[in-house]
C-alpha cells in the first residue's frame, strides 16, 4: 500500500510541475456516479488510495473522518455524500484527492474520497468554459465555477475553495440532516 | 556594502523590551536616598542600549526621549542628583512610556506625543531643578571651594549641536547660529570631527561636523532654542544647563561624550534607510520566537548525533538479518526507544522558559496598586527559575494578575487593621515542580475569605442550602463561581465578581486546576497546578467498537467493571452507577460518537471513572488497551473543534486517535440531562 501511495503523490507532483509550465489552465478531473468532474490542478496535493480513516464524532455525515497525513490531521470528505448521492462501497481504486482549500483564515487541507481519477484536462482558451446553466442536478451549482465540453462529454468544473469551507459544510448539514435521517430509517 | 538592517529590528524590539525589564527591576530595587551604584549601572546600561539600537534603525523619538531618561540616570550615577521616590517614579513612568513607543513604532502606529512630551518635559524638570541641588552640595561639599552663580541655568548652557548630514542643503548655516549664540552671552566652540569621513568619500555639500557648544551668560532656555529653531529637525540637539564646569573634568568628560558617540555611530547608518526600516518592522509580524540558552540546543545536537548511531547500527543490523541476532536488534531497539524519549524531551524543554518572565511584571503592579490603595506590602518571590512551556506562560500571565490584584484589594488589609501582625503585608508568588506538574502560589498574610459572607451570598444565590453544614472546601470553592463577590465596594481594581470564575476557565484551558485555602485573619493561598507542557500528554488508549480513543491519564480516576444490580435508571433514560456511597452517572461512549460494533452489555465492558471540574462521571468502553505518552495535535487546523474531543493523535500503527475532554463530555452529558 506504501508503494501505491509514493508512485500515485509522485503522479500528482508530476501533473504540478506540468501545470505551471503549460499556457493555459489545467484541471485534474475524476469521475463521480458517472458524472465528470474537474479541479483547478494548482490546489491538488495528492492523490492517495483510500484507507480507513478515524471517525470524528458529531460531524456531518459526508466527513468519513481523519486521516493521518504525515503527521498532520486531515478531514476526509467523500463527495457522493456530499452532493446528497448514494454512497457506494469503498474498493482498491476508491482514491482521495488531498487538496488545499483557500480560505481568509489560510490555507486548510481536505481529502476528498471520489470513484476514480480520469485525466488531466488541458484548457488554452478560457473561452472554452462556458457559465453553468440552472439545470437540475444534484450538485447545487453555486459550487460548480464552469462547464467544459470535450468529444461530447461535459466537465464540470468545481469551485473546491466554497465546497469544502467550513461554513459550506456545517450549513449543508443542517439542512440535510434531516434528509439523512429520512434516508437511513 | 548594502546590508539590509531590517531583518536586524526584531530583535531590537526583543532585546529593548527586555532592557525596559531590567529598567523596571532595577528602578525598583532602588532605594531611595541611597544612591546604589551597580543598581544604576545596570539602568543606564539597559537604557543606553536602547538609546543606541533605536537610533540604528532610525526611531528618532525613542533616541531622543531615551536620551533624556540616559542623562538623568547618569547624574544619578555622579551623585549630583539625589534618587528620589519622585525621579523613580518619573522614571517608572517613562519606561511604560518607551514601551508604548517601541509598540507603536513596532506596529507602525502613531506615537502619543502629548505623552511623551509631558514626560520628557517633566524629566527635564527634574534635570534643572539638578543645577540647584548640586549647587548647595557643592557649598557644603568637596567638589568646588566656590559656589556656582545662583542664576538658574547655573551659569550657562551646554549645547551639544549634531546637525544630520544634509543640515546644510536646506540653506541653514552653522555659522550663523554661532553667532547668533555669541551674542547671548561668551560662546566657546568645540568641533568634534569624528564623523568626517576620507577625503575621497566626502560630499561637498553635507555636513560633517558636530559641535559642542559652551554658553556662559544668563541666557535663558528660551532664548537658546530659539536660536535653533530653524535647524531643530535637521539636528541633534541636546541643552543641559552648565555644570561640568564645577565637577572634575574627568567626570564630566564621561557625561557629554559617551551618548555623544552613540548618536555619531547610529547616524551615519541611520540616514535615508530610516523610512524603509520603520516599513520592513510593520511587515515583519509578530512571529513570536524564544530565546533559547546555547546547552538547550547543544543538549539536542548531541542526542540527535546519538540517534544517528543507532540508526546506522539499525540497518547495519538490517542488511544481512537472521535469527541469531535477535538479540543485536532488540537492543538497538531499546536504544532507538531511549534516544527517541530523551529527544523529546530535550526538544520540549526547548519551548520553555522560565516563570520570570511572568514574575517579573508583579514588583512594579504591587507597587503601584499597594500606594494606590495606601496599604503597606511586600512582595516576595521564590522559585522565579522554574520553566514552563511557553504557551502555558502566555495564558498564566492574567489570571496571576487577578490573582495578586484580589490579594492587594481584599486580602491585605489597610494599615492599622492588621492587629498584631507586622504592618507591611506580605504577597508571596512561588513556583515549583512537584510530579510532573508545576505549581504556582499566591499567597498573602491578609485577612482571609470571610466565610460568613460567602455563606450568605451562597445561599443568596441558591448555590447552597440553608440548613445543611458545608465545608470549609465546598464554602470557598464558591469564590469561582460567577457573578459572587464579597467585597463591600467595587474598586478599580477588583470586585466586581467577574473574574474568579474566569480565572478558573483559563487555567483549565490550560489542562491546570486551581484551589485555594484560607484562614480568618491569617490569610489566603491559592495554588495552581498546570501540566508541565501542552504539547504532550499521558493517555490510557481504550477501545470502542472499532475506534481507539485517548482519555488523558490525569482525569482518571479508576477503572471498574459493573455489575447489572448496581444500575439504577434516573428518568428512564440516564443511567447512574451506585458506586462507593455516590451516585455515578454513566455515559455510553459508543452512543455519544456513534462507533459500530462496540460492547452495548453493560456487564461485559468496562467503566472509566473519570473526574473533571471536580464531578465525576463514569465513560463505558470495551476495553483498557496501553497507556502511552501522546503528542496533541490541532484537529481545527484542517477541521473544526469537536465538542467532547480535546485534540488528535498519531498512534503507533499511523492511523488517527481522538483525545477526549473529559470536561467536555461533563458539561455536553449535563446539558442532555
Amino acid at each position: 500500500m506504501a508503494t501505491k501511495t509514493t508512485e500515485l503523490a509522485t503522479v500528482g507532483t508530476h501533473l504540478k510541475r506540468e501545470a505551471t509550465t503549460a499556457e493555459g489552465l489545467q484541471y485534474l478531473t475524476f469521475t463521480l456516479a458517472g458524472e465528470s468532474y474537474g479541479i483547478d490542478i494548482l490546489q491538488v496535493q495528492e492523490i492517495r488510495g483510500w484507507v480507513p480513516v478515524t471517525k470524528v464524532p458529531n460531524a456531518p455525515s459526508f466527513v468519513r473522518g481523519v486521516m493521518n497525513l504525515r503527521g498532520a490531521i486531515v478531514p476526509v470528505i467523500d463527495l457522493r455524500l456530499r452532493f446528497g448521492l448514494e454512497s457506494v462501497e469503498y474498493t482498491k481504486t476508491t482514491v482521495v484527492i488531498v487538496v488545499t482549500v483557500r480560505s481568509e483564515q489560510g490555507g486548510r487541507i481536505v481529502g476528498m474520497v471520489v470513484d476514480g481519477v480520469s485525466d488531466v484536462l488541458n484548457i488554452n482558451n478560457a473561452a472554452d468554459i462556458k457559465d453553468p446553466p440552472d439545470f437540475g442536478t444534484a450538485v447545487n451549482t453555486e459550487f460548480i465555477s464552469g462547464l467544459v465540453t470535450i468529444e461530447a462529454e461535459m466537465v464540470m468544473l468545481l469551485d473546491v475553495d466554497r465546497l469544502l469551507s467550513i461554513e459550506e459544510m456545517f450549513a449543508m448539514e443542517s439542512i440535510r440532516g434531516v434528509d439523512a435521517a429520512r434516508a437511513t430509517a | 556594502m548594502a546590508i539590509d538592517i531590517g531583518q536586524f529590528v526584531q530583535t531590537f524590539f526583543e532585546e529593548s523590551l527586555e532592557g525596559l525589564d531590567i529598567m523596571e527591576a532595577g528602578l525598583l530595587a532602588l532605594p531611595p536616598g541611597a544612591a546604589d551604584l551597580e543598581q544604576i549601572n545596570t539602568i543606564f546600561r539597559a537604557a543606553h542600549s536602547i538609546k543606541g539600537g533605536s537610533g540604528t534603525f532610525g526611531f528618532k523619538e525613542v533616541t531622543d526621549f531615551t536620551h533624556v531618561m540616559e542623562t538623568l540616570l547618569d547624574k544619578m550615577r555622579e551623585g549630583q542628583l539625589a534618587v528620589t521616590g519622585e525621579a523613580v517614579n518619573s522614571l517608572l513612568e517613562s519606561v511604560d512610556c518607551l514601551r508604548e513607543m517601541l509598540m507603536a513604532v513596532r506596529q507602525n502606529t502613531d506615537i502619543d506625543n502629548a505623552r511623551v512630551g509631558d514626560l520628557q518635559g517633566r524629566l527635564t524638570q527634574l534635570l534643572e531643578r539638578k543645577g540647584a541641588a548640586s549647587g548647595t552640595a557643592d557649598a557644603t561639599g568637596h567638589r568646588g571651594p566656590v559656589a556656582s552663580q545662583p542664576l538658574p541655568p547655573a551659569g550657562g548652557w551646554l549645547i551639544g549641536f549634531r546637525p544630520h548630514l544634509d543640515l546644510m542643503h536646506r540653506g541653514n548655516d552653522p555659522v550663523r547660529i554661532f553667532r547668533e549664540l555669541a551674542a547671548l552671552g561668551d560662546l566657546t566652540v568645540r568641533p568634534d570631527f569624528s564623523r568626517l569621513p576620507r577625503l575621497a568619500e566626502m560630499q561637498p555639500e553635507d555636513c560633517y561636523l558636530a559641535w559642542e557648544l559652551e554658553l556662559r551668560g544668563d541666557a535663558g532656555h528660551e532664548a537658546v532654542t530659539e536660536v535653533f529653531a530653524w535647524v531643530e529637525d535637521d539636528c541633534d540637539l541636546s541643552i543641559e544647563a552648565l555644570v561640568e564646569t564645577i565637577v572634575p573634568p574627568a567626570t564630566g568628560k564621561t557625561a557629554a561624550e559617551e551618548p555623544g558617540q552613540g548618536e555619531l555611530l547610529l547616524e551615519r547608518r541611520g540616514g535615508d534607510r530610516r523610512k524603509s526600516d520603520r516599513r520592513g518592522s510593520g511587515a515583519a509580524a509578530d512571529g513570536g520566537s524564544i530565546r533559547v540558552g546555547i546547552d538547550k540546543v547543544d543538549a539536542v545536537i548531541n542526542l540527535v548525533g546519538e540517534l544517528v548511531t543507532t540508526q546506522s547500527m539499525l540497518s547495519a543490523l538490517g542488511v544481512d538479518f537472521d535469527m541469531d541476532r535477535i538479540d543485536k536488534l532488540h537492543e538497538a531497539l531499546d536504544q532507538l526507544d531511549r534516544n527517541t524519549r530523551d529527544l523529546q524531551e530535550h526538544v520540549m524543554r526547548i519551548r520553555m522558559l522560565p516563570v520570570s518572565s511572568v514574575f517579573s511584571r508583579f514588583p512594579r503592579m504591587v507597587h503601584d496598586i499597594s500606594e494606590k490603595l495606601g496599604k503597606r506590602v511586600e512582595l516576595q518571590i521564590s522559585g522565579e527559575q522554574t520553566e514552563i512551556d511557553k504557551t502555558v506562560i502566555e495564558k498564566i500571565g492574567d489570571p496571576l494578575i487577578h490573582l495578586v490584584r484580589n490579594s492587594l484589594d481584599h486580602g491585605i488589609e489597610p494599615p492599622g487593621e492588621r492587629g498584631t501582625k507586622p504592618q507591611t503585608g506580605i504577597i508571596t508568588l512561588n513556583a515549583y515542580h512537584k510530579s510532573g506538574s508545576i505549581f504556582i502560589e499566591v499567597g498573602d498574610d491578609g485577612r482571609g475569605l470571610d466565610r460568613d459572607a460567602l455563606r450568605r451570598k451562597g445561599l443568596d444565590s441558591g448555590l447552597l442550602r440553608p440548613g445543611e453544614e458545608y465545608s470549609d472546601e465546598q464554602i470557598h470553592e464558591l469564590i469561582f463561581h460567577p457573578g459572587l463577590s464579597t467585597a463591600k465596594q467595587i474598586s478599580d481594581v477588583s470586585g466586581r465578581g467577574v473574574g474568579m470564575d474566569v480565572v478558573r476557565r483559563n487555567i483549565q484551558d490550560v489542562g491546570g486546576n486551581i484551589q485555594i485555602a484560607s484562614q480568618p485573619g491569617r490569610g489566603s493561598m491559592i495554588t495552581i497546578c498546570l501540566p508541565l507542557t501542552l504539547a504532550i500528554l499521558d493517555g490510557q488508549l481504550v477501545s470502542v467498537g472499532q475506534d481507539c480513543y485517548i482519555i488523558p491519564l490525569l482525569s482518571i480516576v479508576e477503572s471498574v467493571q459493573i455489575r447489572a444490580e448496581a444500575i439504577n435508571r434516573m428518568a428512564g433514560k440516564c443511567e447512574v452507577l451506585r458506586f462507593r456511597g455516590q451516585h455515578l452517572p454513566i455515559l455510553r461512549l459508543y452512543e455519544l460518537f456513534g462507533a459500530e460494533d462496540a460492547v452495548t452489555d453493560l456487564e461485559k465492558g468496562l467503566l472509566v471513572v473519570v473526574e473533571a471540574d471536580g464531578r465525576q462521571v463514569g465513560l463505558f468502553v470495551d476495553d483498557l488497551q496501553g497507556q502511552q505518552q501522546v503528542s496533541i495535535k490541532s484537529l481545527e487546523k484542517n477541521f473544526r473543534r469537536v465538542s467532547g474531543v480535546a485534540g488528535a493523535t498519531i498512534l503507533g500503527d499511523g492511523r488517527v486517535g481522538l483525545i477526549l475532554d473529559i470536561s467536555g463530555l461533563i458539561r455536553v452529558n449535563n446539558a442532555a440531562m
